[in-house]
């Protein structure tokens, strides 16, 4: 077993007990593993099933089912360009793009040193400053293509 | 026993039995797909559509999941479930138009072409292989997985299931044929939409006949508590 697995697998654990492997907080708990590894990883999802009981295609299908999970693993930081209807119009797709070229990945990728995760999100309720882009959970408004790279590299 | 009328045919049902088995009961068609007795009603079709009135109001509902109560007056075939079956039959036929279930059912209700834009698939989400392997077998192999236009069904990571045992149940139970399952010498094939896995036969001690999955006598063996060597020779070769 390698020490990644064993890592996972103590997670699992501690995660579960604090629940008290309660079947019905499926959800809460594979939240939780998320945060903790970032992804929902393979290990990690049959841990859980073992754990609390409920099949692994039940598991396998919440993990599924749900955006805010990845069974791929995440960068270490989230950015996240909003296509709301307002950002759209004020070339929300430009920036975009701009941070694509940037980090040479599309939306919904992981670059490579998994320093980055791009995805899109449809309005978050800021419309006046649009376009918006949001690096973990940060927000910054009014955002212009040449501003895009400068914003980037803050983040190490 | 409660009183109901289904097309003006006045009838007696048990109580919580839904709609659909009391028209079934009665020789009542109505058209469906995903249910089946063997399963617990799930709703995902909607082709079993029918309009029911009580206390002066219409309503359409799915009768498979319905359950009769007194008085209920069920239509089944109104022109506004013909409209709405119409409907729901014309997106089905988009989704699979090259399957033969999904084309015959829509050719018996009249309609031969739809006006939505053509897919090919052959499933049609009603999770009746999900809820055969789980309600019935209680082995849990598969499931329907993402969710919107990527739902499909498919074992966990679409990876060969430890759990399945290769039984066959989900393409037995399929309303739409769309999963293939097949012998040929020693081994059974079953393609699900997306993936497939392969099993090992097992062979009758005295006629060598290849009869069932090796992993499904074990899975019984287990559960039944039965001996180690309870199906050494097949159904035919046991006295
Ligand atoms: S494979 Fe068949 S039984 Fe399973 S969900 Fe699709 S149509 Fe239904
Ligand atoms: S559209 Fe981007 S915040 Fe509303
Ligand atoms: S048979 Fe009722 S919804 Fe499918």
């Amino acid at each position: 077993m390698s020490a990644e697995t064993r890592q996972v697998e103590e997670t699992v654990d501690s995660i579960l007990n604090s629940y008290q492997h309660d079947k019905s907080l499926l959800v809460s708990i594979l939240q939780d593993l998320q945060a903790e590894c970032n992804y929902l990883p393979k290990e990690g999802l049959t841990g859980v099933s073992e754990g609390l009981g409920i099949p692994l295609s039940q598991v396998y299908s919440v993990a599924t089912f749900f955006k805010a999970f990845s069974l791929k693993p995440r960068g270490r930081h989230s950015i996240a360009v909003c296509l709301g209807t307002a950002c759209h119009v004020r070339g929300a797709v430009r920036i975009l793009e701009e941070v694509e070229r940037e980090l040479g990945i599309n939306r919904g990728e992981t670059t490579q040193d998994l320093k980055y995760t791009l995805e899109t999100v449809n309005c978050v309720g800021a419309c006046a400053l649009g376009p918006i882009i949001i690096v973990d959970g940060e927000y910054s408004g009014q955002m212009k293509t040449d501003k895009v790279k400068p914003l980037l590299e803050n983040y190490d | 026993m409660v009183r109901l009328t289904i097309d003006e045919r006045e009838l007696q049902a048990e109580e919580g039995a839904t709609i659909f088995s009391v028209a079934r009961d009665n020789n009542i068609y109505i058209p469906a797909l995903c249910s089946n007795e063997a399963v617990a009603p799930y709703g995902a079709c909607r082709l079993c559509l029918v309009e029911i009135s009580s206390n002066g109001r219409r309503k359409l509902v799915a009768s498979c999941l319905y359950p009769v109560e007194e008085g209920l007056v069920v239509k089944t075939n109104s022109e506004r479930i013909v409209n709405n079956r119409r409907m729901i039959m014309e997106l089905l036929l988009a989704r699979c138009p090259n399957n033969k279930t999904i084309q015959d059912l829509a050719r018996q209700l009249g309609i031969g072409e739809t006006s939505f834009k053509l897919e090919d698939n052959q499933c049609i989400l009603c999770a009746l292989c999900v809820r055969a392997c789980q309600e019935v077998v209680d082995v849990n192999a598969i499931s329907l997985v993402n969710r919107g236009i990527n739902r499909e069904v498919a074992a966990p990571f679409y990876e060969p299931s430890d759990a399945c045992i290769g039984c066959g149940s989900c393409a037995y139970i399929c309303p739409v044929d769309a999963i293939n399952f097949e012998d040929i010498g020693d081994t059974r094939y079953i393609k699900w939409p997306t993936s497939s896995m392969e099993f090992k036969l097992k062979k009758c001690k005295t006629c060598g006949n290849y009869w069932a999955p090796e992993k499904q006598l074990d899975y019984i063996i287990k559960k039944s508590n039965l001996a180690p060597n309870a199906f050494d020779n097949c159904p035919d070769c046991r006295d």
